[in-house]
């Protein structure tokens, strides 16, 4: 399976997933910078982690109107897959391709921390390899990862199946106390609705190998790498 | 020259921070009165900040020198060896004035510049830690400036994306009107591909590179040689504004350039700018340099050549490429979206020459900038109060009436209980290699594609500093070697950070050369070589001085990074052990100045060879597997190096001990301090193991008590003296620094 990691100004989660897929799953894997539209060679496109353009303006804003964005949804069209984690979510939300948005922490402050998240949704692409409800260990690192969505938005999300990942406590209660950032009903992570594109605050890149704390962040690797059938494409939600 | 320049006169050198003196031989140098441009150079060249004017008599007594040792102080990091081609550089710098006067953009800018410093030795930076200082936490002004400062560390690191591994947070009245931000960066570099700001091969050329220049930081570095008044706010545009974007920009088009091989030397634009750079390059080549302002990229119109010379604006590099390799350097930065501009060449004459569309505005032997700086050999006073400090006898105060909550006040106390509100603001893992996040005794991290582990600390005890200069400085070394022996590490080198008051008052100048004595004679007595650092004088406003703050930054390393240890109790039924002597002293301890508010008293005793030996023993119980956890006793002493390790770890566990029955009062047992002391949980079928190998290292241990039950419980002769449920404990801790600062 052929992975893409799109290398933004600013970006620095880059060669932690590069070394994710490289080292630890033996995956073919290439930066892509962010002025290329040519995206055939890839099967899945990873949007890391980082201050893209600084965050000036808003976190992803002018990452997500740069060349390989738009070139995205014909990636999308001809069955590729896009994973966005941490600035990767935010841009991906600023380009439209995921609902709502992402806002500056409740807290007001920088979150570098670990959380809990249960597994909402494991029949996409991105988390069929889970069970539905089963507790994931990853951590954050944002200063605005608060999601929001409109009303209207965010029925259409739990009526789609669209929220993948919700913040929650150690024993898989989804309260309060687990939202490490005031996020919408303790979203941490959606999907679109053909079940191509999927942002999470968290860090599955961090979350790979056991000396790190935990391998939880591998089940989206490893699920991706299940979902692609022998004919290039992927299987369908 | 140009006729539009004020002209130079005694009073305009001594308004710019020059002696009288120092105009004489200036001009008797140049054997003219220097242009307004020159006069400029000069006074930030020979600021206390650039110069080190009273310290390099003092400073010439540190070691500097060892086996590990690639590069040692004089470049922009130190540079040490980790086998194989890799090589860890490392320096801890000190922003302190500007964080008082803009906290957020202040403590930024100290990260921004730190960083540049380890990248510019052609590294990847890969930590950084801060060590802070501030008034009482309780005092809202002190409560506005860690919010700001640590925000702005937040801001600029987790922007730049380097993982934050550690540090201090300390408290005292003495730091009220004069903060400390200490920063210490660390890189990987390939031993083959080191980088130094020399300005070598007159003709090639030489490129700025970077962000434009301002106005911002105009005279920075001469602010950071004078003490504060009370207008001291009102200096806010000599702080810099950093663009931690632009520097991860800079970063990558740095590295990328250096990879063409077309990068011959390359200098950081910090602490006085491109006239610093432009002098300091070839004063270590022995050449000289020749640079035209017009050329250099300004984001202001109409500045001056003497406001383009001392810019301290942000996120600049100068550097020196191979002459016919000019394009490949351009492409670089135009991919990154970076000024790269040719502004002018190395030439053999050994002057600075400044042109402004061709028209000489400075002329300067680089030589009379910089090796020829002034150096002092000021007059040191010991302090008349050092004796009435070490005739306080702490015994003489009452014994606590209650020792267990003496322990959850100090648990909770701002300057012991757990810094999570600082550094879950910091980006910890960035990188992936993060092995040991903050909240242990050190930092550790992976060095990939080897089985090796770096570990990373900063210590100081400034109050043990205060007390005795030098023995605290000693001290301030030790710990920091005992933080990395508990982790398994063995010391590699130091860098430190000497913040202290006016060197001009010569009581705070024999703090100085006491402290470097004792910092010398620890490294010596540890082989731990001193690779670089930072000396920062005039930390006073009104008068009032710091406590004399010695920060100690260490790297270590761990041969098989599987053996690495924290600070924190794991298993029950472990058995607990206390390494070094039981000599300890409440004079300069924590609860001293948590329960009587009271600063005096002598320090226990050091004993460097015996300090040696407890860390050897500690790291060979490590490496032969025997010990879970092993955590260094500093302040608060035994009772809270226990408490800590029961409440720290991921998952809160208690503790019984049994202590010495030899008369001593209890409040000396449980909270006393002193150095070469450390607590470690042995696992049940590895006490005979360790009970043989203590033995081969000859050095005072003894057997505890065990990890396990519902808290911390102490006993002597049979009664307790101490309990405290573990949830009680965890909260103290927890929540402490909170309390007092949010």
């Amino acid at each position: 399976m052929n992975f893409g990691v799109v290398v933004f100004p600013g970006t620095w989660s880059d060669c932690d997933f590069h070394y994710v897929i490289s080292e630890v799953l033996r995956q073919p894997v290439r930066y892509v910078w962010h002025r290329d539209r040519q995206l055939d060679d890839f099967d899945c496109l990873i949007l890391p982690g980082g201050f893209s353009y600084g965050d000036y303006l808003r976190a992803g804003a002018v990452a997500g109107r740069s060349p390989v964005v738009e070139a995205l949804p014909e990636f999308m069209a001809k069955g590729g897959l896009v994973l966005g984690s941490c600035n990767g979510f935010q841009i991906l939300c600023e380009a439209k391709l995921l609902p709502g948005a992402l806002m500056r922490n409740e807290c007001l402050q920088y979150r570098c921390q670990s959380t809990h998240l249960r597994v909402e949704n494991a029949e996409t692409p991105f988390t069929r390899l889970m069970r539905p409800g089963q507790i994931l260990k990853m951590p954050i690192s944002h200063g605005e990862g608060k999601f929001y969505a409109d009303a209207e938005t965010l029925r259409r999300l739990r009526d789609q199946k669209q929220i993948v990942f919700r913040y929650c406590a150690e024993d898989g209660r989804v309260v309060k106390d687990a939202n490490p950032n005031g996020s919408l009903d303790n979203i941490a992570g959606v999907i679109n609705e053909e079940g191509t594109v999927l942002g999470l605050m968290p860090h599955p890149e961090r979350a790979s190998e056991n000396a790190m704390g935990g391998t939880d962040g591998l089940l989206i690797f490893h699920s991706l790498l299940g979902s692609l059938v022998e004919d290039g494409s992927f299987l369908k939600r | 020259m140009t006729g539009a320049e004020p002209k130079v006169t005694l009073d305009l050198a001594l308004a710019s921070g020059l002696t009288g003196e120092e105009y004489d031989r200036i001009i008797r140098r140049l054997g003219r009165e220097p242009t307004f441009t020159e006069l400029g150079l000069f006074s930030a060249l020979w600021s206390e900040h650039c110069a080190y004017k009273h310290s390099r008599i003092f400073l010439r007594g540190l070691p500097t020198a060892g086996p590990a040792v690639l590069q040692g102080p004089g470049e922009n990091a130190g540079i040490v060896d980790l086998g194989g081609d890799l090589a860890l550089t490392f320096k801890i710098e000190s922003h302190n004035h500007p964080s008082f006067i803009e906290p957020f953009q202040g403590a930024a800018t100290g990260v921004g510049g730190i960083l540049r410093d380890i990248f510019t030795m052609g590294a990847r930076p890969i930590a950084v830690l801060d060590s802070l200082r501030f008034g009482p936490a309780e005092d809202p002004r002190s409560r506005r400036l860690i919010e700001g400062v640590v925000s702005g560390i937040s801001w600029y690191g987790n922007c730049f994306g380097v993982p934050n591994l550690g540090g201090e947070v300390n408290f005292a009245p003495e730091y009220a009107g004069n903060p400390l931000v200490n920063a210490m960066a660390v890189g990987l570099v390939s031993k083959s591909r080191i980088f130094r700001a020399r300005a070598e091969g007159p003709g090639n050329p030489v490129f700025y590179v970077g962000a434009k220049t301002g106005r911002d930081g105009i005279h920075g570095a001469t602010m950071a040689s004078a003490t504060f008044d009370e207008g001291a706010e009102e200096r806010r545009p000599t702080v810099q504004v950093g663009d931690p974007f632009t520097e991860k920009l800079l970063l990558e088009a740095c590295l990328e350039a250096m990879e063409t091989g077309a990068v011959l030397g390359i200098q950081d634009m910090g602490a006085a700018g491109l006239a610093c750079a432009c002098s300091e390059m070839p004063a270590r080549a022995g050449t000289g340099m020749e640079v035209e302002l017009s050329r250099v990229p300004q984001r202001e119109t109409g500045m001056t050549p003497y406001e383009i010379m001392l810019s301290e604006s942000q996120e600049r590099m100068l550097l020196v490429a191979a002459r016919g390799r000019e394009e490949e350097v351009r492409r670089v930065f135009a991919k990154w979206e970076l000024d790269a501009v040719e502004i002018g060449r190395v030439t053999d004459d050994g002057m600075l020459r400044v042109r402004t569309n061709g028209a000489v505005v400075a002329e300067v032997p680089v030589a009379a900038l910089t090796d020829e700086a002034p150096v002092y050999a000021k007059a040191t006073t010991r302090p008349g109060w050092q004796d009435g400090l070490a005739a306080f006898d702490p015994l003489t105060l009452p014994v606590p009436a209650d020792c267990s909550e003496a322990l959850l006040t100090l648990l909770g106390s701002p300057a012991i209980a757990s810094k999570a509100w600082v550094y879950r603001q910091y980006d910890q893992q960035v990188g992936i290699n993060t092995l040991v996040m903050p909240g242990s005794d050190a930092g550790i991290l992976r060095i990939r594609g080897t089985r090796k582990a770096v570990a990373l600390t900063t210590d100081c005890n400034a109050r043990f500093v205060y007390l005795d200069p030098r023995a605290g400085a000693a001290m301030a070394v030790a710990e920091a070697a005992r933080n990395l022996a508990v982790s398994g590490a063995r010391p590699l080198a130091v860098t430190d950070c000497l913040n202290f008051g006016s060197p001009e008052r010569p009581e705070i100048l024999w703090q100085f050369k006491e402290a470097v004595a004792g910092i010398a004679e620890a490294c010596r007595a540890l082989d731990i070589p001193v690779v670089g650092g930072n000396v920062s004088f005039y930390n006073e406003t009104l008068g009032q001085a710091i406590l004399p703050t010695p920060v100690i930054g260490m790297a270590g390393l761990i041969d098989e990074a599987e053996s690495r240890r924290t600070q924190w109790f794991e298993q029950e039924g472990d058995r607990i052990a206390l390494l070094g002597p039981s000599a300890v002293s409440l004079g300069g301890s924590e609860l001293l100045w948590v329960l009587h508010a009271k600063m005096a008293g002598l320090l226990a005793p050091l004993d460097l060879q015996q300090e040696r030996r407890v860390h050897e023993a500690c790291r060979a119980a490590i490496a032969a597997g025997l010990v879970r956890s092993a955590h260094d006793c500093s302040e608060g002493g035994l009772a809270v190096a226990l408490a800590e390790s029961c409440v720290s770890g991921p998952r809160p566990v208690g503790a019984a001990v049994e202590m010495d029955d030899d008369g001593a009062r209890i409040d000396l047992v449980l909270f006393g301090e002193g150095p070469s002391r450390l607590v470690v949980s042995v696992r049940p079928e590895a006490e005979r193991h360790f009970e043989r190998l203590m033995g081969e290292f000859a050095l005072p241990w003894r057997w505890l008590g065990r990890v396990g039950g519902e808290g911390l419980v102490a006993r002597r002769g049979g009664v307790t003296v101490l309990w405290v449920p573990l949830d009680r404990l965890d909260h103290a801790w927890r929540h402490g620094f909170e309390r007092h600062v949010a």
